[in-house]
C-alpha cells in the first residue's frame, strides 16, 4: 500500500487553563490517501476544526499538540518549527476557510494575492506567476479571469470569493487541502457549485482533501470516507455509505435519526437527549455515555475507547450490530 | 379551515442610496432595493406556512412586516382581519400585537444578557400590564426546562436551551401566530431535532399557527403544511408540501431541489446550477429568474409572469403546466 498523503496518529491537542488542562482533540488517528476526500463531521465544539488547525500548524497558543504524530507523506511535521511549517503551508498543504471575505486581504487585488503565493513557493518569474494565477482562476470557474484578476475581493460575490480562496489554496499545487466549512456561508445553489468544484479538483489533481463540515448532506455527496467526532474524540470512521446508512456508534446513529430526511414527511424526529458536554466537564468513561441508551457499567468506568481498541470502525464497547445482509467493508 | 393571515400585493422597497451630497457630486440616481415585490399568500389557522428561499429572497423582510417590525411600501397584511399598518383603533392593534409573536434565528443575540430568564419570559405580558405570577415557571416547564431556571441568566444556557427560552417568551402573551425566522439554523442537528419536536408539540397542544422562514429544505419539508418559494423578492411557487416536493412546477424550485445536498446522495454527480442570484437593485427584466433558467424564452425576458393556479399549486412561470 502506498503511503497516505496525511497520516494522523494518536493526536492530542491540549489547552492549559487556570482550571486545568482541556483536551479539545483526544487521541485521534486517521489517514487520507491521494485523491481521497475525508469528511469530518460533528457538532459545534466536537474538535473538528481544531483537528484541521493542528494538522496544518495553525493552533492558536496556548493550544498545542501535546502528543501524537502528524505525518505528511510519511514525514513528521508536528514539531518542525514555525519557519519550516510556513514553507510547507501553501506549497504542500492548502487551507480553505469558512468565510471567504475574512480569508482574503481586502487591500490587495486577487491577482496580487495569488502571485504572492506562487512566487513564494514556485521557482518562476513575475510574468509566469501571473499567467499561472490566471490559469488558477480559470480552473476554479471564474469567468473572464484575465480581466478579473486585477479586481479586489469586495468586487466579487460570495460564491466567486470562495472560488478565489480555493484557487489560492491550490495555486502552489499542494498535496493536501484542508477545507473548513467551505460552503457553510453560501446559498444552496452556490454550495452545489463549490462542492462540485472541490470534487473535480480532487479527482483531476489527486489532492487529498480533509473536508470539515456539520452538513451531513454535503458529506454524503462529496466524501469517500467520513470521520465522526464527538467531544474531541473520534466516534466512528469508515466509508461514507456504510457509516451513514449503517452506523455502528450510537452517537452516529442518533445523529442520523435526528436529521430531517427528505421524503419522510412529518415523522417525529428521534432526538438525542441532552447536549454535548463542555470540555471542562467531560464525564468519566465514554464521553457519550450520559446520552447513550446502550451505556453499561464499563462505559462509565473505562476510559473512552479509541476506534483501534474496539476492533471495528466505531469507538464503542457495545457497537450497534451490522445488518446481516451487509458485508463489512473497509473497516 | 379559516384564514388567519392574509398577505395581498405586499411590496417593500428600501432606499440604499448613498448620502445626498455624494449623489449630487457623482451624478448618481437614487438606488432602490425592492426586497419584496407583489407577494400574496394566505396562511390557514393552525397550519404551518413555510417561506423558503436563498439569501436576498425577501423571506425575513416578509416576516418582519407580518409582525409589524417593518411597514410595507405597498399592499396589506391582515391578521384575523386587522391590518397593523393602517388600523386606527389602538385597542385592536394592542390585542393583535399580543397575538403575534416572533422567534429569531440567533438565540445568543435575542436574549438580554443582563436580565434573568424570568424577566425575559414575563416581559411581553408585563409590558401590557398583565398578571405574571408563576407565568415564567409554568412556561419554562412547558418548553422542557425547569422552573428553577427562571432565576438564572441567559449565559448559563446552551444554544438549544436558549432557543427554548425564546419559545417560552413567544408563548407568554398567548399568541395565535408565531413568526419563526430560521429558528434552528444556529443549532446543531441533534439539538435542532429537540427544538423542532417541541415546536410541533406546542402547535398541536395550543393550536398555534406558524409562519416558518427557512433556507433549509429538509427542515421545511419536515415542518410545513404549505410552502411558498421566494426568488429575489417574488413568490415564484406555492403548493401543499407533498405536492411541491413531488411535482415542483417552477424551474427555480426544481433547481433548488436538485442543488440541495442529499443524505442519500452518495457520490452523486450533479450538474450544478448556473450563475448566482442577480443584483436586487437592478433585477432582470421580465421574470427575475430568466438569466439562469434553462427554459427561458423571449417572452420571459419581457413580461413578468402572473401567478397562475394549476390544481393545488400556484406558480409564476409562463411555461409551467
Amino acid at each position: 500500500m502506498t503511503t497516505p498523503v496525511l497520516s494522523v496518529r494518536d493526536l492530542v491537542v491540549e489547552i492549559p487553563t487556570r482550571r486545568g488542562v482541556l483536551r479539545p482533540v483526544d487521541r485521534v488517528s486517521f489517514d487520507i490517501a491521494a485523491g481521497e476526500i475525508l469528511g469530518v463531521v460533528g457538532e459545534s465544539g466536537a474538535g473538528k476544526s481544531m483537528t484541521g488547525n493542528a494538522v496544518i500548524g495553525l493552533l492558536d497558543p496556548p493550544a498545542r499538540i501535546a502528543r501524537g504524530e502528524v505525518l505528511l507523506s510519511g514525514q513528521p511535521i508536528q514539531n518542525i518549527g514555525r519557519e519550516a511549517l510556513r514553507r510547507l503551508r501553501g506549497k504542500r498543504m492548502g487551507m480553505i476557510f469558512q468565510d471567504p471575505l475574512t480569508s482574503l486581504n481586502p487591500l490587495l487585488t486577487v491577482g496580487e494575492q495569488l502571485t504572492e503565493t506562487i512566487l513564494e513557493h514556485m521557482p518562476v518569474g513575475n510574468a509566469e506567476a501571473r499567467r499561472r494565477a490566471i490559469a488558477a482562476l480559470e480552473e476554479v470557474g471564474i469567468p473572464a479571469a484575465a480581466a478579473r484578476i486585477d479586481s479586489y475581493p469586495h468586487e466579487f460575490s460570495g460564491g466567486m470569493r470562495q472560488r478565489v480562496v480555493i484557487a489560492l489554496a491550490l495555486c502552489a499545487e499542494p498535496d493536501l487541502v484542508i477545507a473548513d466549512e467551505p460552503t457553510t456561508a453560501l446559498d444552496v445553489s452556490v454550495q452545489a457549485q463549490i462542492v462540485a468544484l472541490l470534487k473535480r479538483l480532487c479527482r483531476e489533481r489527486g489532492v487529498a482533501v480533509m473536508l470539515v463540515t456539520h452538513d451531513m448532506g454535503v458529506i454524503a455527496e462529496a466524501a469517500d470516507r467520513v470521520a465522526v467526532m464527538y467531544a474531541g474524540r473520534l466516534a466512528e470512521i469508515g466509508p461514507v455509505r456504510e457509516v451513514l446508512t449503517a452506523a455502528r456508534h450510537p452517537y452516529t446513529a442518533g445523529l442520523m435519526a435526528s436529521t430531517p430526511l427528505a421524503g419522510h414527511g412529518r415523522r417525529r424526529l428521534r432526538q438525542i437527549p441532552g447536549a454535548m458536554p463542555r470540555l471542562g466537564a467531560l464525564p468519566p468513561g465514554c464521553a457519550f455515555h450520559p446520552r447513550c441508551d446502550r451505556a453499561e457499567a464499563r462505559c462509565r468506568q473505562d476510559p473512552t475507547p479509541r476506534v483501534e481498541d474496539c476492533g471495528g470502525r466505531a469507538a464503542c464497547w457495545f457497537p450497534l450490530a451490522a445488518p446481516a445482509d451487509r458485508q463489512e467493508a473497509g473497516a | 379551515m379559516s384564514t388567519l393571515v392574509s398577505v395581498r400585493g405586499l411590496t417593500r422597497v428600501f432606499d440604499v442610496s448613498k448620502p445626498w451630497l455624494n449623489r449630487v457630486l457623482e451624478r448618481q440616481p437614487k438606488a432602490l432595493l425592492t426586497a419584496v415585490s407583489d407577494v400574496s399568500f394566505e396562511v390557514a389557522e393552525n397550519s404551518v406556512y413555510a417561506l423558503v428561499g436563498e439569501s436576498g429572497s425577501g423571506k425575513s423582510t416578509i416576516g418582519k412586516i407580518v409582525v409589524g417590525l417593518l411597514r410595507p411600501s405597498g399592499g396589506q397584511v391582515e391578521i384575523a382581519g386587522v391590518d397593523l399598518a393602517t388600523e386606527t383603533d389602538g385597542a385592536r392593534t394592542a390585542s393583535m400585537r399580543a397575538e403575534v409573536q416572533m422567534i429569531f434565528q440567533d438565540p445568543y443575540a435575542s436574549l438580554n444578557p443582563r436580565w434573568r430568564v424570568r424577566d425575559i419570559v414575563n416581559e411581553p405580558v408585563r409590558a401590557r400590564g398583565g398578571e405574571t405570577a408563576g407565568l415564567a415557571e409554568r412556561l419554562l416547564e412547558q418548553v422542557g426546562l425547569a422552573a428553577e431556571d427562571a432565576d438564572r441568566f441567559p449565559h448559563e444556557f446552551s444554544g438549544g436551551q436558549r432557543q427554548r427560552i425564546c419559545i417560552a417568551r413567544a408563548l407568554a402573551s398567548g399568541p395565535r401566530l408565531i413568526v419563526c425566522d430560521e429558528p434552528t439554523s444556529a443549532l446543531d442537528v441533534s439539538v435542532q431535532a429537540q427544538v423542532l419536536n417541541l415546536m410541533s408539540d406546542l402547535r398541536e397542544d395550543l393550536g398555534l399557527t406558524y409562519l416558518f422562514i427557512s433556507h433549509d429544505l429538509t427542515v421545511v419539508q419536515h415542518m410545513a403544511d404549505t410552502i411558498g418559494v421566494l426568488y429575489l423578492g417574488r413568490l415564484v411557487e406555492e403548493a401543499p408540501r407533498d405536492r411541491l416536493f413531488e411535482a415542483p412546477k417552477h424551474p427555480y424550485t426544481r433547481m433548488l431541489f436538485d442543488a440541495a445536498p442529499r443524505m442519500d446522495g452518495f457520490g452523486r454527480e450533479i450538474d450544478p446550477p448556473k450563475g448566482e442570484i442577480p443584483d436586487p437593485i437592478n433585477p432582470p427584466s421580465g421574470c427575475a429568474f430568466h438569466p439562469r433558467c434553462p427554459l427561458a424564452t423571449e417572452r420571459c425576458k419581457r413580461e413578468r409572469p402572473e401567478m397562475r393556479t394549476l390544481g393545488a399549486t400556484r406558480v409564476a412561470c409562463h411555461l409551467a403546466e
